[in-house]
């Protein structure tokens, strides 16, 4: 009926199949709050693991009760010392910051506010800048009480 | 509990989750506002630990707001978790054994590691300081 040749129409595919699969150039224009959703869920795996680690540092505070010289503990926390260790302590902050403001993102949007495109912009800017100051601000406070 | 959450309305239309879906979605941001102040302070907490040697971690711990504290963010936190990558493996994974075995092995990690950290968290907490 909407097709003058009456042959069945091919039917519309998911945009990102429409481009030629996964990894292909995007049909959508690269938005922000594209970025600010994909970037929850990849900073929340991240978490994981570090909940992970939070657990192994536990793990190695009792397990260094029973030892004089608190080995497992120390080296537990030289490890985290370490410039790899660093680093990873450095990329989780900013993913726990992210997580939490981008969080505090969705919680607004479930309550019903701040789902016109202008706000999810704007809030998407806020928590990018919120996760980054406050990460500096941290690793800030860490090197000014000689933590690092 | 599943249904409490959803109006007589809503259940009569039989539109929405199927089983437990409208539970899980509020217990999910429950947990979520409860680790904003957790997480905050277990920044902090990092921070001071940071510079800390054996003896003060140990104190810190034993002292019984960071205790208690601190099994409240490990059971909040690897309870969200555990929903969060569920929810992430049941939106890509879509084979049956691959999405259980997936699913399964969430829920075993997250129960083994939270259960370690408790225990070692009330081991250092009750008996630690002596």
């Amino acid at each position: 009926m909407t097709d003058a040749s009456g042959a069945p129409r091919e039917r519309p595919k998911s945009p990102h199949l429409m481009t030629g699969g996964f990894g292909s150039p995007l049909l959508w224009r690269w938005h922000i709050t594209m970025f600010t959703s994909i970037a929850h869920r990849a900073t929340g795996v991240a978490l994981y693991l570090g909940a992970l680690m939070l657990a192994g540092w536990a793990v190695a505070l009792a397990t260094s009760l029973g030892e004089t010289d608190h080995k497992t503990y120390v080296d537990y926390m030289a490890l985290l010392g370490s410039p790899l260790g660093k680093l990873v302590l450095f990329g989780l902050t900013l993913s726990v910051f992210y997580h939490l403001a981008n969080g505090v993102r969705h919680l607004m949007w479930d309550s019903g506010q701040g789902l016109d495109i202008k706000s999810a912009n704007f809030t998407a800017v806020a928590a990018i800048a919120f996760s980054i100051a406050a990460t500096l601000a941290v690793w800030g406070i860490a090197a000014m009480t000689g933590a690092l | 509990m599943s249904t409490e959450f959803r109006t007589p309305l809503s259940r009569a239309r039989g539109l929405g989750s199927a089983k437990h879906g409208a539970a899980h979605w509020i217990a999910e941001r429950v947990s979520a506002l409860a680790l904003i102040p957790l997480v905050l302070w277990a920044v902090f907490g990092v921070i001071r630990l940071a510079r800390a040697d054996f003896d003060t971690a140990v104190a810190w711990l034993a002292s019984p707001v960071n205790a208690v504290l601190m099994v409240l963010l490990v059971l909040v936190a690897f309870w969200h978790m555990q929903t969060g990558v569920r929810v992430i493996i049941e939106d890509y994974i879509h084979k049956l054994l691959t999405k259980s075995v997936l699913l399964l092995a969430n829920l075993f990690i997250v129960s083994l590691a939270g259960a370690l950290a408790i225990f070692s968290i009330l081991k250092v907490a009750l008996g630690g300081a002596l």
